[in-house]
């Protein structure tokens, strides 16, 4: 079977095992999910409407039963309903999406500015100050936990500039790019600092192993000037590992960066988790759970993808 | 052992990142022994947010409590969570991935499966997940990095371990009649020893910032026990008043962190040939 196969045959069984994992994990929480969504207005309940309110939800029924009719509803995006927002979780999730996209995104693009050109100067500088100065940003940016970096950034800005980076508000981009890229700039600066430092070493290492190859001397016996010899015949072999781990890390920021939406106040997947695990809304933490996980693997298939595109030898070795 | 020792201080990253592990063991344990300059707990309410000073070498807190003391046993929280958790993960995953290969078949398609879902999870949120079935404190935390290092230390373990059993001295081994136990233990687990001890460190330097993220959250230890992510939580609103409340945790997360991965590197440079022409 060929690699790109058996990764489609997996996936919806990894799927299928992900969605039994949240459903079964949110019924472990302790307490009844009455009480959970009424809170103290729940004692004054009587048994009668108590159990009206089970058959409506439909927890009266045996747990397999309630999974099948989950399950059922997400194939038409039926998440259920979200107790704290009063609406369809698909439809609170959706609403805070775009900003934990964009953030991945800008992060992303900082990440691979900064670390793809760091990581090709150090591989040409081996063991020169130039390379060793780049080691240690590498070392540190994977070393610094990313709400230090996101509090010592408020603190840069707030003290030494006076300049109150706007936070707790989230405007979309097509209202208004300004304001947008203003609120968010920032948080993707401190989560793409560690991000970067990875770019950083794996690109680092990948265009070592590369410019140690045999086709990198051919061409340099040719007589291929250096320049091109590293940026044009070098730097595409030894991105295939950068592309796998900016894929990867991508995928996790797609999660929501739940710290950094913290510390910077920010609206976003991550912090949705958060409050409604704390409000213990079940239905959206089940629901945007599976989403993330969900996103994360459909990230991760996308990257399996292009790594048979950009390394042939994979397509063939799987035959 | 010693051997290994050695040349981790003989290796430059190596010897900076094994004394920053050191110094970090010392402070926690003077801090477990009560050998703290002040009472951790104990509020000075006169003395509240005092900066660095002779009497509070790191300052004091908004409730006049001693900055270098609370650091001190925020150093050990940190590290009991994380060498606990890192210890459970390890057992776990090298139990599954040495069954996985050596099963082969079915079961190991049914377990590395399993997994493969816990990988699906972005590693915060499945320790999310956790903490909103348990609750949130000490042990959840343990058990949480624990649980989301598990199918890593499963993998590392499963792929060298396939190809370990392939090799002349298994087949020999069981030739001679060698029980199951003793070819997993002796011949398989023991050459499994190289990579682990790389992925251990590495997987400490994560579960350090695992830990004190989860903390920050709010989601880990508990006040009043003094926990690293927890003190820079607290600093946030402070920060233009008493800027040393951010500056030293912050501090101490990082050179922890930084600690485990230098010498986890150090170490891959010694224990693995392959890449010490690079020093990557």
């Amino acid at each position: 079977m060929s690699y790109v196969a058996q990764r489609l045959v997996t996936f919806p069984l990894i799927l299928f095992g992900v969605s039994v994992l949240v459903f079964v994990s949110i019924r472990l929480i302790p307490g009844d999910a009455i009480t959970a969504m009424l809170g103290t207005e729940a004692g004054l309940l009587t048994p009668v409407q108590r159990q009206a309110l089970a058959v409506y939800f439909g927890i009266d029924q045996p747990m397999w039963s309630q999974y099948l009719h989950w399950a059922g509803g997400l194939f038409s995006g039926d998440l259920g309903i979200s107790v704290t927002h009063g609406k369809a979780v698909l439809g609170v999730i959706l609403d805070r999406f775009p900003l934990t996209l964009e953030l991945a995104l800008l992060s992303m693009v900082i990440a691979l500015c900064v670390g793809i050109p760091l990581g090709v100067l150090a591989a040409t500088r081996s063991e020169r100050p130039s390379d060793l100065v780049v080691r240690l940003f590498a070392m540190l940016g994977q070393s610094t936990p990313s709400f230090v970096i996101g509090l010592l950034l408020i603190y840069v800005l707030s003290v030494v500039f006076g300049v109150v980076p706007p936070m707790g508000t989230f405007t979309p981009l097509n209202v208004d790019p300004l304001a947008n890229l203003s609120q968010l700039i920032f948080p993707a600066i401190t989560l793409g600092f560690a991000f970067a430092a990875s770019v950083t070493r794996i690109s680092r290492s990948a265009m070592l192993d590369v410019l140690g190859d045999d086709y990198i001397r051919t061409a340099r016996s040719k007589g291929a000037a250096p320049r091109s010899v590293v940026w044009a015949h070098a730097l595409p072999n030894a991105l295939i590992p950068v592309v796998t781990l900016s894929g990867v890390e991508f995928g996790y920021l797609l999660g929501g960066a739940v710290i950094v939406e913290q510390v910077f106040a920010l609206p976003g997947l991550g912090r949705l988790v958060l409050d409604a695990i704390s409000q213990r809304d079940y239905a959206l933490v089940q629901g945007s759970v599976l989403f993330i996980a969900m996103n994360f693997l459909i990230v991760n298939l996308i990257v399996d993808m292009l790594y048979v595109v950009l390394d042939p030898r994979i397509r063939l070795a799987s035959r | 052992m010693m051997a290994v020792l050695r040349a981790l201080f003989r290796h430059p990253s190596g010897r900076i990142g094994a004394t920053i592990i050191i110094l970090f063991l010392l402070a926690a344990a003077l801090g477990a022994l009560g050998l703290t300059p002040h009472n951790a707990l104990k509020q000075f309410p006169i003395d509240r947010l005092k900066g660095p000073n002779p009497a509070y070498l790191l300052g004091t807190d908004l409730l006049g409590r001693d900055t270098l003391s609370r650091l001190m046993l925020g150093i050990g929280q940190s590290l009991v969570v994380s060498f606990s958790a890192v210890a459970c993960a390890t057992l776990a995953g090298t139990v599954i991935g040495l069954l996985a290969a050596w099963w082969g078949g079915l079961w190991d398609g049914v377990l590395m499966r399993v997994m493969d879902v816990l990988l699906a999870f972005p590693a915060i949120l499945l320790a999310l997940l956790i903490i909103a079935i348990v609750g949130p404190g000490t042990f959840t935390s343990v058990a949480a990095i624990a649980i989301v290092y598990t199918p890593i230390f499963a993998r590392v373990v499963r792929g060298p371990a396939l190809s370990l059993k392939q090799r002349d001295f298994v087949d020999a081994a069981r030739t001679f009649g060698s029980s199951q136990w003793y070819i997993l233990t002796r011949h398989l687990l023991l050459n499994l020893v190289a990579p682990l001890t790389v992925q251990v460190t590495l997987a400490l330097a994560w579960a350090l910032l695992t830990e004190a993220g989860l903390s920050f959250l709010g989601l880990g230890t508990q006040p009043p026990s003094p926990s690293l992510g927890l003190m820079l939580a607290e600093s946030k609103n402070l920060m233009q008043r008493a800027p040393w409340l951010m500056f030293f945790p912050g501090l101490t997360i990082m050179l922890g962190i930084l600690g485990f991965n230098l010498t986890g590197d150090a170490l891959r440079d010694i224990l693995d040939p392959r890449t010490q022409r690079r020093g990557a």
